[in-house]
């Protein structure tokens, strides 16, 4: 407990500064497109490749992130995937998947 | 007349998006309240970590910087690394900004703040709507709920870092990896050659990864696997 308040406050400001430095960071590459997209018309091809972006980075999100749901067992979050694949497959709402792989990863930390 | 079919788009484009959301929310939440936790534990305030929450939203690179300032790194250091991490949303944005191209750039300069891995995952997996006012409001609630629940999270795992316990958050962090499947399925059962590009973006990540950092590593699988798309449906345009 005194460990925090007996941070002094340089250290304090600096932790600001490092929040708001982090927050220009990330507002600038999330802002950039809105500027960019407008500038030149798109050739088709950049059209088609802008479309299949959701799918390339969907995928490279899933995996292989989701092996580090336990980062000690990789076979957790896998088990977690599938069990989300098995799921969605159905094309129920999104939200049965996710509740639906939370439930396999607690039972299989039960038994893992 | 008039006043009642702009409040009918009013109301459905907020609460659709709010139900669109509600995934995210969900998978948001306990890794919101285990950053809480995190920070305080490394020594960052509740109002810092609150802080964070509010002016980055940014998941991954929060719970990096609050690991980094426990061990001591400095400013420039954290700055950069979060840079790194977060240049991922630039080609996400582009997608997104692409589909908002028609509304006002006040409004998608607003918008972009909330771009995130999964705002942008549910976003551009919508279909287009021609209706503007209802698209904006759609975008915005859907990315106000989502952060929402991002900093109340927070500002609870802040609060009860003692009473919470660590394995219910560490099982529920698989929430938002299904949610992205549970995105990309229903579009790869439609066309499988979406499931070819979603699945050399995961092959070339897991290839990158062992080179690179995460960051660096999503951004070169998105933009390759992506570039297959562009060979795909040359006719049918």
């Amino acid at each position: 407990m005194n460990d925090v308040t007996s941070m002094n406050n340089s250290n304090n400001i600096s932790i600001y500064a490092i929040i708001i430095g982090m927050a220009i960071v990330t507002y600038i590459p999330r802002v950039l497109p809105v500027f960019i997209m407008e500038r030149f018309k798109m050739p088709k091809w950049v059209n088609r490749w802008l479309q299949s972006i959701p799918y390339a980075a969907l995928g490279a999100l899933i995996f292989p992130g989701i092996l580090t749901v336990d980062s000690e067992v990789p076979a957790i979050g896998f088990i977690g995937g599938v069990v989300a694949l098995i799921i969605s497959w159905f094309k129920v709402n999104v939200i049965f998947s996710v509740l639906g792989s939370i439930l396999a990863v607690m039972i299989a930390k039960m038994f893992i | 007349m008039f006043l009642i079919t702009e409040k009918k788009n009013y109301t459905t484009g907020v609460m659709k998006g709010i139900k669109a959301a509600i995934p995210i929310a969900i998978g948001y939440f306990p890794i919101a309240i285990a950053f809480g936790v995190i920070s305080v534990q490394s020594g960052i305030s509740l109002i810092q970590a609150t802080s964070m929450s509010l002016m980055v939203f940014a998941g991954a690179s929060q719970f990096m910087a609050a690991g980094m300032i426990g061990s001591g790194a400095g400013a420039g250091e954290i700055i950069l690394a979060t840079f790194i991490l977060n240049l991922r949303h630039f080609i996400m944005s582009m997608t997104v900004m692409h589909r908002f191209r028609n509304l006002s750039k006040k409004s998608t300069a607003a918008l972009a703040f909330g771009v995130t891995d999964e705002t942008f995952a549910v976003l551009s997996m919508k279909e287009e709507n021609s209706d503007l006012q209802e698209e904006k409001l759609f975008a915005a609630s859907l990315i106000l709920t989502s952060y929402a629940s991002w900093v109340i999270g927070t500002i609870i795992g802040g609060i009860f870092v003692d009473v919470i316990p660590q394995s219910i958050s560490a099982s529920m962090s698989v929430g938002l990896y299904a949610m992205f499947i549970g995105l990309l399925v229903p579009a790869v059962r439609e066309s499988w050659k979406t499931g070819i590009i979603a699945v050399s973006g995961m092959a070339l990540c897991w290839i990158f990864s062992r080179f690179m950092d995460t960051g660096w590593a999503i951004i070169l699988a998105t933009i390759l696997a992506g570039l297959i798309g562009v060979g795909k449906n040359e006719r049918c345009d």
